[in-house]
């Protein structure tokens, strides 16, 4: 019994608890809209445009997370105005933005370094040398996703799934579709330095489509994918400590596995319901 | 007298990007009013609806609008996400937005649903995912999310497309009950025979209004061709216009069908 407890005995080990499920919880929030709007791929544009603004914050010594948010709220932006252009398309505009706010943050490192350290954790995460402010930061942007999808519930969800009738209904889609940027690039930067990178779009994406798989309801979605990255967040981390393997790997090995057993669960299950047809209904 | 002014249309211009889609529209809808709206593929129909829903705003030229009257708008079943997560009564509690800051609905907005869903045939089905209903039965979810909103101007992008012959009934039968209740309803349609002629006024649309009025006023071969830019019979059956695209493929086919209606048919213009 106490090798199960004894991680809990280290203080770095309970902050980067905490902030790895938190994290997870709130990846499981946004990455439900994210996955939904067939927004994927700028989950992972975006936290490579972040490590841009990341860097610049470094050099220009503004406060980290001031500098790399605004950043990656500009940087949504551009690749929602560029997108707009039917001739460049979602995935184009992702592609330059993103690649060109990274490849920025690549050149101040090589002409200014100074900051390996810094650089390693924004690209594959360090949950365990969280500070007691990064917890802050999460449970602060965690605590504004869950207000802006509590108190914008209906209008986010009718602007993901009919915007055409929303916008016709009196939703302002440019709002709602403003406001999920501002969550998403705040969620991004607020859990760069704890997943990293280069697998914050994992921990974005894998919970939601798990819950997917699991559901047919929206409501019943939102709610399975924040258990799920909640769950992950925290037993990645736990079992990071024994198996002694890189934290955010572990949380995002640990969500892959189940997204299997999901997988393979909904494939039964469909497979049962169609063989429930009768045959000559089907 | 005539009925007051739902929506008005002046001179109405609508661009996507530089191109023209909708080009100096004029046109009123009435309460009460059953209007069809006819015309080939981009000619500005969704469009059209849009505008007159307030989902896209006018380059030039105005739409006005009742204040008072609540638009409910039926998006055409083809541009439905029909992967995305979501049950009849989620998609039908969509219809009240804004009027509650919670994220679930009122018991009254629930209770309201649920009739609604009834009154189309839908009772029972509120669990289920939308992709597991029938073509017709999809499209009654999004006709009770439109009526949840309590319209006085309904709104349907091609209602039938898609669908087979008695869907298509099911749904006209339905419009034309709501429009006896009193709903002004605007619906564009491919679907000269089967939809238009039966409608008492219509709209032929080709990034212009070609021409409006009754079916026997606007279904002539002049207007359609300038409509469709191709030359079309029309022919009469039971005092309704009939359009046929080849008049001489007809009469070869149709040997059969003059025997069987002789004296209801006769070549209309």
């Amino acid at each position: 019994m106490s090798t199960l407890v004894e991680p809990f005995d280290y203080a770095f080990f309970r902050h980067g608890l905490v902030v790895a499920t938190l994290a997870g919880a709130l990846c499981g929030l946004v990455g439900v809209y994210v996955v939904l709007r067939g927004m994927s791929y700028i989950g992972h544009g975006l936290s490579h445009a972040i490590f841009g603004g990341a860097v610049a914050s470094f050099v220009t010594g503004i406060n980290f997370y001031l500098g790399a948010g605004v950043w990656g709220l500009v940087s949504a932006l551009l690749i929602d105005k560029v997108a707009r252009r039917r001739t460049v398309g979602a995935d184009a505009a992702i592609g330059v933005v993103t690649t060109a706010s990274f490849a920025l943050g690549l050149a101040l490192i090589s002409r200014f370094g100074g900051f390996t350290r810094n650089f390693e954790a924004a690209l594959f995460g360090n949950v365990l040398g969280v500070t007691f402010a990064d917890v802050w930061v999460v449970a602060g942007v965690a605590a504004f996703a869950a207000g802006v999808v509590f108190f914008r519930y209906r209008q986010l969800l009718f602007a993901t799934f009919d915007p055409e009738v929303a916008e016709a209904s009196g939703v302002r889609t440019a709002h709602a579709d403003l406001l999920l940027a501002l969550t998403l690039a705040a969620t991004v930067t607020a859990t760069m330095n704890v997943l990293g990178v280069t697998l914050i779009a994992a921990v974005l994406v894998i919970p939601a489509v798990i819950a997917r798989l699991l559901t047919d309801s929206f409501a019943r979605m939102l709610a399975i994918s924040v258990v799920v990255g909640t769950l992950c967040g925290f037993f990645g981390v736990y079992l990071s400590y024994y198996l002694n393997i890189s934290s955010g790997a572990s949380v995002v090995l640990l969500s892959a596995a189940v997204f299997v057993v999901a997988y393979a669960v909904s494939g039964v299950r469909r497979r049962l319901a169609s063989a429930a047809v009768p045959f000559h209904l089907s | 007298m005539s009925a007051p002014t739902i929506v008005r249309l002046e001179g109405v211009t609508c661009r996507y990007g530089r191109e023209v889609v909708l080009e100096d529209v004029d046109l009123d809808v009435r309460e009460g009013e059953f209007v069809g709206v006819v015309g080939p593929s981009g000619s500005g129909k969704t469009t059209l609806l849009r505008a007159i829903a307030g989902a896209v705003r006018p380059a030039s030229g105005r739409v006005v609008r009742d204040p008072r009257a609540t638009v409910g708008y039926v998006p055409q079943v083809e541009t439905v996400n029909w992967y995305f997560p979501v049950t009849v009564r989620e998609a039908v509690l969509m219809a009240r937005i804004g009027w509650r800051v919670v994220p679930w609905p009122s018991r009254e907005d629930v209770a309201e649903a649920e009739a609604v869903l009834a009154r189309l045939g839908l009772e029972g089905l509120g669990g289920r995912h939308i992709r597991e209903l029938s073509g017709g039965q999809q499209q009654r979810v999004f006709i009770a999310r439109a009526l949840l909103r309590r319209p006085r101007l309904l709104l349907l992008d091609e209602p039938t497309s898609g669908v087979d012959v008695r869907t298509r009934h099911e749904i006209m039968h339905l419009l034309h009950e709501l429009h006896h209740e009193g709903l002004a309803i605007v619906v564009t349609t491919h679907d000269l025979n089967g939809i238009a002629a039966h409608l008492p006024r219509l709209v032929c649309l080709n990034r212009r209004v070609i021409a409006t009025g009754s079916p026997w006023e606007v279904i002539t071969p002049e207007v359609l061709e300038r409509t469709y830019g191709a030359p079309l019979e029309v022919l009469s059956h039971g005092g309704m216009p009939v359009v046929v695209e080849r008049f001489e493929e007809l009469v070869e086919a149709g040997a059969d069908v003059v025997a069987l209606g002789e004296g209801h048919h006769e070549h209309a213009r």
